[in-house]
Order: structure tokens, then sequence, then C-alpha cells
């Protein structure tokens, strides 16, 4: 017998148990199928027979969520089910060697379980663990600073059964790395202060919460508390930290003044889902600074008048959610969460940390949404936009982890303290996850207007050839442009600066980041869903040496399409790593280029991996060509 | 009083709330499409409607028209667009015109006709999609599906049934049934559905009334699809 197989009753007693908690309300569909495959292991049909009637939803509803997340596995995988984060810095730090060796270790092939059913590898988008990497995860916890001999205990461990929770303690410590503070990460806010710093600002007649206007409507003293906070905001010029950059007092008002129907509430969400490669921010923010974040949220909430909020934490992070908890239940006991926060009447919020499950377009807020709401993680047609229907219809703020951290201390000291620091157009400090070429990694937390070159200084990064900032879906920036700036009026970012120096090879960048785009489209629109596919076989085609001119057309008329025809920003931005490094990196792409106008994809040898892999055969003997084949799909 | 905007200079009348296609369509207008339909709620997923609106694109079928907007649509930059996302999902799927029950009434190989596609242009993915032939009624070939979503909101808003839905994610996004075994047999599907009759290329198809109505006497065949605006897709 596998050793996951369960019998039917004992899966059924797990989903009650798990549906029962989350009071049997399909909302919460993505938390009931995580609880549900950490209990099982994956989710074997009975789980699903069990969810459908206890939840009164179809089958295909379940299933069809169930297969939108990476993390979900509707086919046995392992006991042990470890995955291997595949961002381009752990590329470079030898991901691929630590895999090699536990395959071979475990006698298990990648991307396959082994036969006893007890382990299963395979590879994963960043684990958001660059400053640390190799870094892997364990059934969804991670570990990170991967080593040969650590590869080998860990084998050892999976061999033995060993229980996860009796592994090591500090296989799972992950290091903050936190080598320059400024306001966020040098904040020693005693939780509360920031809450009564904006109660002791708002004037006495106006210490009232926002959410008690259904009844305060009409009369004119009642709300000058909210709004006294959102005109701190305003006073501050905070723009929101995720990217995109939209002013978060504009958010706030246009939640804040959209209609509310009977029944319905404001809603505060925190996009924790910090998937963009190379970022890692919001992991440290969370561990040492959870206090400063949810204060944030209440902030926001006090300021907006929501009732409800949440949490939305990427499932790499999974390992964080018992702490997390733990803050909140300490922030109950102390009257920061609740009814009626710090003595304000009808200042009534709570919130609750939603964990998600492998699927980088969640961090789109609309997708977020749908996510929150147990669906398929697709983005939303808009109009409608958030702050009018959001989460179940009603007015949601989404906002980056790290701007509710700056509500915070926007709270405590004032729009104008705030604005005072930064540049003119951007004002405040920028954390950056420094990771890559550079001698230390980890997290810089800088007032906006500081320059590239002045990053690579501090984080001992030498011969430099170039610096992708904020991700996949940002710019990379090459040595001439270095004394460029960090901020909106230059390179704005979400936080991500990855250093490569001299030796790397441009092009191998760019592909692991169209790998990337294609691994996590989530198949909605057309033009994503098919174009970032395109995208890929071409950057493979060049990888395998059968690059053309034509080829080079081809990937500007796709990026074309992609930016004009998508539905969301992954496909808006799917082709910028290429098209940047083809404008800057030329070379890196001209040396795979074959001399003939075109070549045919289709290349024999490769068509007979298949036969190969059948009979066993790899010899020279059995290939058209020798040349080395390094398929890194 | 009716208001009205501008579709590649036709002054087009809206009422409140209606999308750009909708009152395009009205007006006798052809905007090329492949996932909506007048009957459903709108999609926006195949992104063959896109248009220009005051100078950016956006899918007509959700955006809502207004008052003195200019929209451009039959450009040839717009429809070289249109034409290469065609050939996307052409070469996305399994698509044999010559052999398929659906030549002449399918309405990715007309709008492909509409669109001048010469070619699939792109390299095929050829993807492995077995047939589901256990419905007593009904056959289901995944190979020609292009994800547009039509039966999955016919079942579940016209027939209360959510026979249909979509799962997996990306390139390997795919259609599923709601049953255990995963075959259509095993729902309640019947022929009676609306959802049987709403798929735009060939994945629904009737057993044994193959090739009642020849070839060359097929919708498509009498007139192109920009012909037919006032009566997309009733029925087969």
């Amino acid at each position: 017998m596998a050793l996951n197989d369960m019998h039917a009753e004992a899966v059924a007693g797990i989903v009650d148990r798990v549906v029962t908690r989350y009071r049997r309300d399909p909302t919460c569909m993505v938390q009931i199928l995580r609880e549900v495959q950490e209990a099982c292991d994956w989710i074997p049909p009975e789980a699903i027979d069990r969810m459908q009637a206890l939840l009164g939803v179809p089958r295909t509803k379940i299933e069809g969520v169930a297969g939108f997340y990476s993390f979900f596995y509707t086919q046995p995988r392992g006991k042990y089910r470890v995955l291997f984060s595949d961002n381009i810095t752990d590329r470079m730090l030898g991901n691929k060697a630590m895999m090699d060796r536990l395959c071979s270790s475990l006698w298990v092939e990648r991307g396959k379980v082994s036969e006893d059913g007890l382990v299963s590898i395979g590879k994963t988008a960043c684990t958001g663990m660059c400053d640390q990497g190799p870094a892997m995860l364990v059934n969804n916890y991670a570990v990170a600073g991967l080593t040969a001999t650590r590869i080998d205990e860990i084998a050892e461990l999976i061999r033995g059964k060993v229980p996860l929770a009796e592994w090591p303690a500090e296989y799972f410590r992950i290091e903050d790395n936190i080598r320059r503070a400024d306001i966020l990460l040098g904040s020693d806010l005693k939780p509360g202060d920031a809450l009564l710093a904006a109660r002791a600002r708002a004037p006495s007649d106006g210490l009232m919460a926002s959410n008690m206007r259904s009844w305060r409507e009409g009369l004119p003293t009642g709300l000058s508390g909210p709004i006294s906070m959102l005109d701190e905001i305003k006073r501050a010029n905070l723009r929101g930290r995720g990217g995109a950059g939209f002013t978060t007092a504009l958010k706030w008002e246009a939640c804040r003044n959209a209609p509310l129907k009977a029944g319905l509430q404001r809603i505060v969400v925190c996009n924790a889902d910090e998937g963009e490669p190379g970022t890692f921010k919001d992991r440290v923010l969370l561990a040492k600074y959870a206090d400063l974040v949810f204060e944030g949220m209440t902030v926001a909430a006090y300021a907006v008048g929501a009732t409800r909020g949440f949490v939305y934490l990427r499932g790499e992070y999974r390992y964080m959610l018992d702490h997390l908890n733990a803050v909140l239940a300490h922030r109950r006991r102390e009257n920061l969460l609740g009814n009626n926060i710090l003595g304000i009447p009808g200042a009534d919020f709570d919130l609750e940390i939603h964990v998600g499950a492998g699927a980088y377009v969640c961090g789109e807020e609309s997708a977020l949404i749908e996510s929150l709401e147990g669906k398929r993680g697709t983005p939303r047609n808009r109009p409608p936009f958030p702050v009018t229907n959001g989460y179940l219809d009603q007015p949601t703020i989404v906002n980056n982890v790290e701007t509710f951290a700056a509500a915070a201390l926007i709270a405590l000291n004032g729009g104008e303290w705030y604005a005072g620091i930064g540049t003119k157009h951007s004002a405040g400090t920028k954390i950056l996850s420094v990771s890559g070429d550079c001698e230390r990694p980890g997290l810089y937390e800088y007032p906006f207007g500081v320059s590239i070159r002045q990053v690579l200084e501090d984080c001992g990064a030498k011969d430099t050839q170039a610096v992708q900032v904020s991700g996949p879906s940002g710019i990379c920036v090459a040595a001439d442009e270095f004394d460029r700036i960090i901020g909106f009026e230059d390179i704005p970012t979400a936080g991500a600066f990855t250093v490569f120096n001299n030796t790397r090879d441009m092009f191998q960048v760019a592909r692991n980041y169209v790998h990337f785009f294609q691994h996590e489209s989530c198949g909605f629109c057309t033009p994503c869903r098919v174009g970032t596919s395109l995208l890929k076989n071409l950057m493979d085609k060049l990888h395998n040496g059968a690059g053309s001119p034509y080829d080079f057309t081809e990937i500007e008329k796709l990026n074309q399409l992609l930016q004009s025809m998508s539905h969301c920003g992954l496909g808006h931005t799917a082709c910028n790593p290429v098209l940047d490094t083809i404008a800057k990196f030329r070379p890196a792409y001209e040396k795979r280029m074959m001399q003939q106008d075109f070549t045919p994809a289709f290349d024999l040898d490769r068509a007979l991996a298949a036969a190969r892999q059948m009979t066993g055969r790899d010899d020279p003997a059995a290939h058209i060509i020798t040349e080395e084949s390094g398929e890194g799909a | 009083m009716s208001q009205t905007f501008i579709i590649d200079g036709k002054t087009v009348p809206f009422e409140e709330g209606q999308t750009i296609i909708q009152a395009a369509t009205k007006a006798g207008v052809f905007i090329p499409h492949l996932c909506y339909h007048p009957d459903f709620k709108p999609h926006g997923s195949c992104k063959l409607c896109t248009v220009k609106v005051n100078g950016r694109q956006t899918a007509s079928c959700t955006m809502r028209a207004m008052a003195g907007m200019v929209v451009e649509s039959d450009t040839e930059e717009i429809n070289a667009e249109r034409r290469a996302l065609t050939q996307m999902l052409f070469v996305e799927g399994n698509h044999f015109c010559p052999s398929c029950e659906q030549s002449g009434n399918c309405q990715l190989q007309a709008t492909a006709y509409h669109l001048g596609m010469m070619s699939p242009h792109y390299d095929h993915f050829f993807p492995n999609r077995p047939v589901d032939a256990s419905h007593p009624e009904v056959l289901l070939d995944f190979n020609r599906c292009i994800l547009c979503s039509l039966c999955v909101r016919a079942s579940r808003d016209v027939d209360g049934k959510n026979v249909f839905a979509l799962s997996g994610r990306g390139i390997t996004t795919h259609l599923i049934v709601n049953a255990k075994s995963g075959q259509l047999a095993d729902t309640n599907f019947t022929l009676d559905d609306k959802a049987a009759h709403v798929c735009p290329v060939g994945v629904i198809l009737r057993k044994r009334k193959g090739f009642a109505v020849p070839i060359g006497e097929r919708t498509y065949d009498k007139q192109p699809i920009s012909g037919t605006v006032d009566a997309v897709t009733e029925g087969h």
C-alpha cells in the first residue's frame, strides 16, 4: 500500500473537521483545500466528494479551483513534497546541482513521485529566499541556504520517514538580513502607538469611527477623526509600494466614499502575495514587524470605515502563519483589534490571514480578491474597480504590506514628516530586496532618490553588468545607467534588486524570466495564455542554437500583441525582460544566432528524446548531433 | 433621447448600460468575437473583440459605451492583432477543418476567413486531448476547445446544472465536466441543454447526426461571419 493511500472514512473525517472550522463557507475554498491537503498529502477524489456534499457546490467548482493553484495536487504526490526554488538567483547559486543530488540520492526522477509514494521532487517559482538561496519548500515549509551536506541530511531524514516536525529547527531558520534600516526597518513602534497618535490628532468631537456613519451621516462633526487620518495620508503623498504606485489616499477616499448597500461592509486587504521573483521585503516585514503592518491596516480601516480585513499571504510563506496568528491574538487581547478599538466608538475591525497556494497572478488585486472568495485566481474585468466592488462585491482597498507599514508611521508622526523624506515626487523610503552577485544580499531601506550605483556600492557588488529592478516585470538596468535613481520619477519598483556581474549570461536571465511568466499565466485570455508559451518556445529555440533574425522579429511582434491585447499586467509585462536584454545586451542573443534567415524550431535530435528515454539510452550514438543540450524546463 | 458614440467614423446610438459590442451589433457594425454571445454575461477572455477607445485598447464586450467616445475597430492594425490571436487559437488546439463536422458552421474558421488568415503562422503545440465519447447522445472533442467558456456559462446560468467548468492554469487550462469519473455520461447533461448548442467551434457534437447539411451549404458558406451580425450562433 502506498504511503498516501487513506481510507475514505479517514479522508471524510478530515474534510468534516476542516470544513466545519471554516463554517461550511465556500468562500474559504482555498483555505479548505490547503488544510485538507496538509492532512492528506494531496486532494483525493473522496475529499472532493465530501466537500461537495458539505459545501453544497458543484464538483466542477472544487476541481476548477484545485486545478488552478500550483500547490494543490489532485493526483497523488509524495508524502514529502520537495520543490526547489527556481529563480535566476537560485540557479546562480547552484540549485540544479542540489536538486540532482537529492534526486539521485532518493532514486526519484524530477517531477515524478517515487515508486513507494514517499517523495516527489520538482521546481517552483521564486520562493522569496533570494538572499539565502538556494532554497526549497518541503510540504510548503521553507528551507533556505542549501548545501550539499544539508541535502544529504535531508535525503536521510526523508528515507527514514522522519516527520517534518521532528526535523532540526535550524533547517527552517530564515535570516532577516537587514543591511540598511531607515524609518520602517528601524521602527520600534509599540503596538497601539500609531492608533493612539491618530486618536490624539482627532478633534474630541470627532472620536467616532467612519463605519458609524450610517446613523451619523447627517451630523456635521461626527466624522472628523477618520477624515483627519485620511488628510495625513494625503499630506504624506504616500504611493502604493506594490509597484504601480497608485496614490494611496485616492484609493482610500474612493473606498470610503463608495456607497454601501445594507448589510455589507468595507474591507481592507493586505497584499502579501509577494510573488515577483527577487522580492522578499514583505517576508521580513511580516516576520519582524507584523505589528507595524497590522497597525497600518487598522489605521486604514479607521480612515475608510472598514470593519473586516484580510492578509493574503503567499503560500510560500506558510511557515509564518502561526506567528502571525499569535500576533493577531495578542492585538485582540490589547483591544487593538475587535470592537471599539482603544475605546473609539464604532472602531470595530478584525482581520484574518488567508494563505495562497502558488499563483503569482494573485498578486494582481482583482485576482487576489477572487482567490479570497475561494475561486480561481483570474483577474476580473474592470471597471468596476475593487474600491467600489471588491471582496464579495463590497468596497475594498488592497494595499501592499509596505504601504500599510508606512501608513502606520504616518499615523504616528504625521504626513508632513513623511513627505519630507525622499524626493519631491516620491515621498518616504523604499525597501529594496537585494540579491544576486553581491557580498551582502539582504534588505536595504533608503529614502527615495538613491542611485543604483549607491546601492551597488553598499551591497558590495563588483564588476556589475546589469541590475534587474522590480523583478521580471520591471526593467533591466545596464552599467551606463547606474546613475539613475529609485523613485516614481525615474525607476519605480516593488523592491526587487537583482545584481548580475560580468560573468552572467543575460540571455539566460531573460529566458528564466520568460519561463516564469509562461508558468504563471492564468490562462484566462488568449494573448497571454498562448503568447507566453510561444515566447518561451522562441527563447528555447535560441537556447538550442536554432535562432535566427526571424525570431527577433517574432519576439517583437509577440511583445506588441501581449502589451496591447492582454487582460492584465502579467501579459503586459511578460516581454519586458526579453526586450530590455535585446536592447541592452544584444551580443548575448547574437552569439546564439545562426547565419541563416530562418531555422525551423523542429529538431530531429530533440524529437528523439522520448525514444531515448524509453530505451534508457543517452550515449552519443543515440543522438543525431552531439551538441550539449541544456534544456532547463 | 438616446446617446451616441462613433465607431470607425459611423455614429452609433446606445442605451445606458450597453457595451460597445452590443450597441455596434444593433447598429449593424460587426466586431469579430468568439467568447461573446448576446445571451450570456460577457467573459472578455478571447480578446478578439478588442477595439481602440480614445487610443486605448479594450475588449468591446466588457466595455460600456459612453457618449462621445471614439472607437476604432476595423483598422489594419487591430485586424492584424486579431488575426494573430486567431492563429494562436489554431496552434494551441488541434484544428483540422477539412475533417471537422463543424466546418462551415464554425465561428473560429469563419473568423479566420474574415480576418484573412492564410496560415497558422506559429508552430503547432499539438496537445494531447482525448475525446469523451461516453455520453449516448453527445461527443466531446476537446481538441477544438478554445476555452471561450460559453458552455460553462450556459450550463450554469441557463440550465442550472454546472456541467462544465475550466480547470488547470495557463497553457494547461482545460474544460472539465461535473463527474467524479470525468466522463460526460456520468453527468446530467442532455441534448436539450442550452449548453449543448452554444459551442462556437466543434467540441460539443451531436452523435449520429453528422454532416446533415452538406459542406458548401452551411451557415458561413452562404455568407461571411460579418454578415451575420444579428443572428450570432443560433444553434447548429
